[in-house]
């Protein structure tokens, strides 16, 4: 169900611009006002998520994380598991941003004869989300030479590097190749695994089929159906810089991919894509686990109304010293 | 909000990536490439006969396809001869042929190579054609 949804969706994407660009000639609502409204609502909308999130009360720190805490001089802490300053926090957010950690501690269920329950490590997943993640980024970053202009050199150089082995001319990108497997491959694990095509829906199905759509259509647009690229580096200045220009000549495919990335950046702030802000701040990985040692008190504590044992002797004094109980303050 | 601090900090780096290309243009249009095709060899052809190996729409896109085929078959198959689609011939060559009439690399294959962050690494190899400095 939501695997055949999400691919009408896309399609429909697709054909919205043959129908909008091919045959009503809408190219400036395709490429300059869409690409600005999808731009936005991504900012706006990330911005609101994440105030959104920040509102809400901080439970007491999760001191259940994979390594040992500081405790005994004699027991060895772990300081990036289970971190207790801010800067093994920093340390712990980092590797899990770049390289995945927790789930590299992924692990498998089996049941064996006997039957016996067992568990082993399976890295599929966490190479081939390592894979995709990277990949994509540096598409992304590869991406701003369309952009910028002048070029910076550092793209310059990510684009020699990623065209090392010079296949072909135009060069074939190796982060292309590994992208476009490695969105292969999630979907894949999505509908073979049964367990994983039970709790699959249309919101893990539909970014998946976008974002290969995107990179299906940005190799199409580099490899085979070539279009004017000093064109589109036109069209995507004069976004920069605010003076909309749509140049003659730009083909479909650059239409295909536009919509494409408008409709995942416009998708992107009320989806499971949030991740990528989410991601900092998931409790059990951005706070110091020191309990111990710093008092932390909750924030939706409700305010109990005390009466001290000070007050209660100012108000019984005389009655405690007439029957002759010893008081405190004479 | 809890943590204000430290939220407001991210965000702010979030919005400075974001805008970050727009800073870095500064709003100002850019000059767009302007290949030249005034060479003097361009120049001694009749006016009618000011064309590409193939038509201009085709060339702008697919030079660089019809340049690796045109290695692939000299290279691989020697084959030297390239007939394009209104029945002219040419020697299939870098240097001899489209540099012959794109003499000016700078001012032509730059132009567009820059505005576009393409390097091609044919020149590792190949000679560029001389030119007067400008
Ligand atoms: C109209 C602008 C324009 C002109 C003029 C031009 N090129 Fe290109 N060329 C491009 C663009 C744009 C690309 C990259 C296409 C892409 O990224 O998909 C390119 C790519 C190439 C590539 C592939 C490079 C790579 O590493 O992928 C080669 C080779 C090439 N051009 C050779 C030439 C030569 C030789 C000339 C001069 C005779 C020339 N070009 C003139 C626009 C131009
Ligand atoms: C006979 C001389 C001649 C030869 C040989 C030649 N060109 Fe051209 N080329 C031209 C002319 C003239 C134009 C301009 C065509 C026009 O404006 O209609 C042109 C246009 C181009 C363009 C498009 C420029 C633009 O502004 O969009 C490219 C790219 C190009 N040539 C590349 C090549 C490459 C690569 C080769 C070798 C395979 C080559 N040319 C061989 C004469 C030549
Ligand atoms: C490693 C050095 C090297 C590089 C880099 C290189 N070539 Fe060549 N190329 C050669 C050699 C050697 C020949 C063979 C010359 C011969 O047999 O006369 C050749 C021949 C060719 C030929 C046919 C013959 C001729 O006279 O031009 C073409 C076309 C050609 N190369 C295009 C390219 C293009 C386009 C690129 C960049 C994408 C490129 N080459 C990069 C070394 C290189
Ligand atoms: C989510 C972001 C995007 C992704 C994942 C993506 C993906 C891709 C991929 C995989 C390619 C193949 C060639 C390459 O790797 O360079 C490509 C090409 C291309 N993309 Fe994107 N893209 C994105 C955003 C954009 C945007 C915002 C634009 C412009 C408005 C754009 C314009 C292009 C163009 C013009 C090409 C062809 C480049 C060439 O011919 O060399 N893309 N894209």
């Amino acid at each position: 169900m939501g695997l055949l949804f999400s691919f009408f969706a896309v399609t429909a994407l697709i054909v919205i611009v043959f129908i909008g660009v091919q045959a009503a000639h809408l190219h400036y609502l395709f490429g300059v006002i869409i690409p600005y409204a999808a731009f936005l609502t991504f900012i706006i909308g990330i911005i609101y998520r994440v105030v959104k999130w920040g509102r809400i009360p901080v439970p007491f720190r999760i001191p259940t994380t994979a390594g040992q805490e500081k405790s005994l001089p004699w027991i060895k802490h772990n300081k990036i598991d289970n971190p207790f300053t801010s800067l093994g926090v920093i340390v712990r957010m980092a590797l899990e941003v770049l390289l995945f950690r927790s789930l590299f501690r992924n692990t498998k269920t089996e049941l064996r004869d006997g039957p016996k329950l067992s568990y082993g490590s399976t890295k599929w997943l966490w190479l081939g989300g390592l894979a995709f993640h990277w990949t994509f980024l540096i598409i992304l970053i590869r991406h701003f030479r369309l952009f910028l202009e002048p070029v910076p050199i550092p793209i310059e150089i990510l684009e020699a590097l990623d065209g090392f082995f010079q296949v072909g001319a135009p060069v074939l990108y190796i982060t292309d190749l590994i992208f476009l497997g490695a969105v292969t491959f999630l979907f894949l694990r999505r509908v073979i695994i049964p367990q994983i095509r039970y709790i699959s829906l249309a919101a893990d199905y539909f970014p998946l089929f976008l974002i290969g759509a995107i990179g299906g259509s940005g190799v199409l647009m580099r490899y085979f159906l070539k279009t004017d690229v000093v064109g589109i580096k036109q069209l995507t200045m004069g976004l920069i810089t605010f003076s909309p220009v749509v140049p003659q000549g730009i083909g479909i495919i650059f239409y295909i991919h536009l919509l494409l990335v408008s409709a995942l950046f416009a998708y992107f702030p009320m989806s499971k894509l949030m991740h990528m802000a989410g991601v900092f701040l998931s409790p059990t990985r951005n706070l110091a686990n020191n309990n111990r040692a710093v008092r932390h008190v909750n924030p939706w504590n409700y305010p109990v109304k005390v009466h001290t044992y000070e007050e209660y002797e100012d108000d019984f004094r005389d009655k405690m010293k007439a029957v002759g109980i010893p008081v405190e303050k004479e | 909000m809890y943590n204000a601090g430290k939220i407001i900090i991210g965000l702010l780096i979030f919005v400075g990536l974001v805008a970050f290309p727009f800073v870095y243009s500064g709003g100002k249009a850019t000059a767009k490439p302007d290949p030249k095709v005034d060479t003097p060899e361009i120049l001694k052809l009749a006016e009618n006969e000011r064309k590409c190996v193939e038509p201009k729409a085709y060339m702008k896109g697919e030079h660089m396809v019809l340049l690796n085929d045109w290695r692939d078959w000299v290279v691989r198959d020697d084959n030297t001869i390239y007939t394009a689609t209104d029945g002219k011939k040419y020697t299939m060559s870098l240097q001899n042929t489209c540099m012959k009439c794109h003499s000016n690399k700078k001012k032509f294959c730059d132009e567009c190579h820059n505005y576009t962050a393409v390097k091609p690494y044919c020149w590792d190899c190949h000679i560029v054609p001389k030119e007067k400095e400008t």
